[in-house]
């Protein structure tokens, strides 16, 4: 089986960001990096794939000079080799032109399957592994919590969870999309051995074309406001905790 | 004029439905509201009681059960005979699973997420939150119209979804499903845990976080929920501890939840679970930390030991009971 998991560099969690100058970005160029957490849960899922049916993991990024840190780190952790579409503007690109860069360097790789994290720590957008299920042709499902092949690895059966504590299963044909959900899986992290095996491996890198894309403009980037004053109440526990009982009833009359 | 995409599942609306109709309304433009199933007549009049122009019922029998090879195929017809400048969508699990599909097969933007849109320098810009909710940006739409967007949960109130004076037209929506030409197989959908409940009904909840320690102390807030006739809920570690099944996670990777009230004990209200949460009427915060950022959203905040506290509460309660 020949899977590709699409990964994302992101900015580190706890990394103090702050808005550019431009006030349309962050300033992210002395920032530290990572692997976007729901990707990891994609690689985990492709490695566990391939250990069950085997085949290959290929990854694929798209970012600036950059990303060959988390593609090492994927490689590190066992997938076998790597494409990375380069180009600078990708940094902060739309799911749309994210996926169009993908799409264009996997689309002659023929894979029997697709992995994506559900969605990006930075913007969000949940869209890059939809859009290139449709820009690929292939049948999709998201927020994805379990994984079946069938037998003769024609098809797969899958656990989307709904919404509410809800699940359902849901087959389709191979070669198809999947967008993972973080908790899929235990994250397994690189050995030392892993990560010397990494740098024998393949990166193919290839320089990303320019897409036409409908295009979203971020006018202004901002600390959004406190949306209301905390009114603190103060005293011992049981004094605390009477004010609090009666600023429910008679003020904000929720009990 | 603003076509809204309603949400129903197994013959009833989906509430984030009604938010996304009021979210169009403060626009101040002509609405259609289009619902999308096999037998949606009953709900499709439903809608027609809200304050627009008219409601769609796109039906065929390819489109029952959801699928999004179906909803992409009839929503792109829907689209070229309605002409929209603007598509709202609730943004539930469904519209993430298609609408980025519909909108790159239509070579449209969909700007996901919004919490609210306004004019700015005489354009429309919708506002969603980037890099986990450390940011806000405004996101003006590139390109040919429809742009789409989706509401986050709890963005608008339901209750502020105007109703008309009389019901609106409902008109019946032709589309033309290839049946075999939709590759999902979906089964009926399922509730793992033996107690599922659907938080985002809940009028009071008390949510607990890292702070509670251990398992053996979930007792404390189980108590106080019983005490408010609330319904427990958790931040996310709390249930990839397994301390509580994942159906009582709330936030972004769990639920989006409006109350009436919302007590959060001992959590320091990460972006995830804020994310979750902000949207409830009245917020109570119970942390020793005074600089945790859930007080960012609390109404009430006491700084303190939950284990002290929440037994205050508790008996502070029953003694005005």
């Amino acid at each position: 089986m020949k899977i590709a998991v699409c990964i994302k560099q992101v900015v580190t969690r706890d990394w103090p960001l702050r808005v550019a100058e431009s006030a349309t970005w962050v300033r992210d160029d002395d920032a530290s990096f990572e692997m976007n957490e729901p990707d990891a849960y994609a690689l985990e899922e492709a490695l566990r794939l391939k250990e069950l049916l085997g085949g290959e993991v290929v990854v694929c990024s798209a970012g600036p000079a950059r990303v060959s840190q988390v593609i090492r780190e994927a490689l590190a952790r066992g997938a076998d080799r790597a494409i990375h579409v380069e180009g600078e503007a990708l940094a902060a690109a739309e799911a749309d032109a994210v996926a169009a860069a993908l799409a264009g360097a996997m689309e002659g790789e023929s894979f029997d399957l697709v992995l994506t994290g559900l969605q990006s720590d930075d913007q969000g957008f949940g869209q890059t592994g939809v859009v290139l299920a449709e820009r690929l042709g292939l049948p999709h499902a998201t927020i994805i919590m379990e994984v079946d092949v069938a037998d003769d690895g024609g098809s797969l059966r899958v656990k989307r969870e709904l919404e509410s504590g809800w699940f359902q299963w849901v087959s389709m044909p191979l070669p198809a999309l999947l967008t993972i959900q973080s908790g899929i899986n235990q994250l397994r992290y690189a050995t030392l051995r892993g990560i010397m095996a990494a740098k024998r491996k393949e990166i193919l890198t290839v320089p990303a074309q320019s897409a036409e894309t409908a295009g979203q403009r971020i006018l202004e980037l901002y600390v959004p406001e406190k949306s209301s004053a905390t009114r603190f109440i103060d005293g011992s526990a049981p004094e605390a905790a009477r004010e609090l009982v009666r600023l429910l009833r008679e003020e904000a009359r929720v009990l | 004029m603003i076509l809204v995409v309603a949400e129903q599942r197994g013959g009833a609306l989906n509430p984030a439905t009604w938010e996304t109709v009021a979210a169009a309304q403060q626009t101040g433009e002509s609405i259609t509201v289009a619902l999308v199933g096999a037998d949606v007549q009953k709900l499709a009049a439903e809608l027609a009681a809200a304050e627009v122009a008219e409601v769609l019922a796109v039906e065929h029998d390819a489109l029952e059960p959801y699928t999004p090879d179906g909803f992409v195929a009839a929503l792109a017809q829907v689209m070229e005979k309605a002409c929209p400048e603007l598509v709202l969508f609730p943004h539930t699990y469904q519209t993430r699973d298609y609408a980025p599909a519909l909108a790159a097969r239509l070579g449209r933007v969909f700007i996901p997420d919004c919490i609210a849109s306004k004019v700015r320098d005489g354009q429309r810009v919708f506002v969603r939150p980037m890099f986990q909710g450390k940011f806000m940006a405004d996101v003006l739409p590139q390109g040919p119209a429809p742009h789409f967007a989706s509401f986050q949960i709890g963005a608008c109130r339901a209750d502020a979804c105007a109703r008309g004076a009389a019901p609106a037209p409902v008109r019946e929506a032709a589309v033309e499903i290839d049946a075999a030409a939709i590759r999902q197989r979906p089964e009926a959908p399922f509730k793992e845990a033996k107690q599922a409940v659907d938080l985002t009904q809940a009028e009071r909840i008390v949510a607990v976080g890292r702070g509670i320690k251990g398992q053996e102390h979930l007792p404390v807030a189980q108590d106080l929920a019983k005490a408010l006739d609330a319904e427990l809920a958790a931040s996310r570690p709390i249930c990839d501890s397994g301390w509580l099944p994942m159906d009582r996670q709330i936030g972004s990777s769990g639920q989006t939840v409006a109350p009436k009230l919302y007590l959060a004990v001992g959590i320091s209200g990460a972006i995830q679970h804020l994310v979750g949460m902000k949207g409830a009427r009245t917020i109570v915060a119970v942390n020793k930390d005074a600089d945790a950022p859930i007080f960012e959203v609390a109404d009430y905040g006491i700084v303190g030991d939950l284990f002290e506290v929440v037994p205050a509460i508790m008996a502070a309660l029953e003694g005005e009971a």
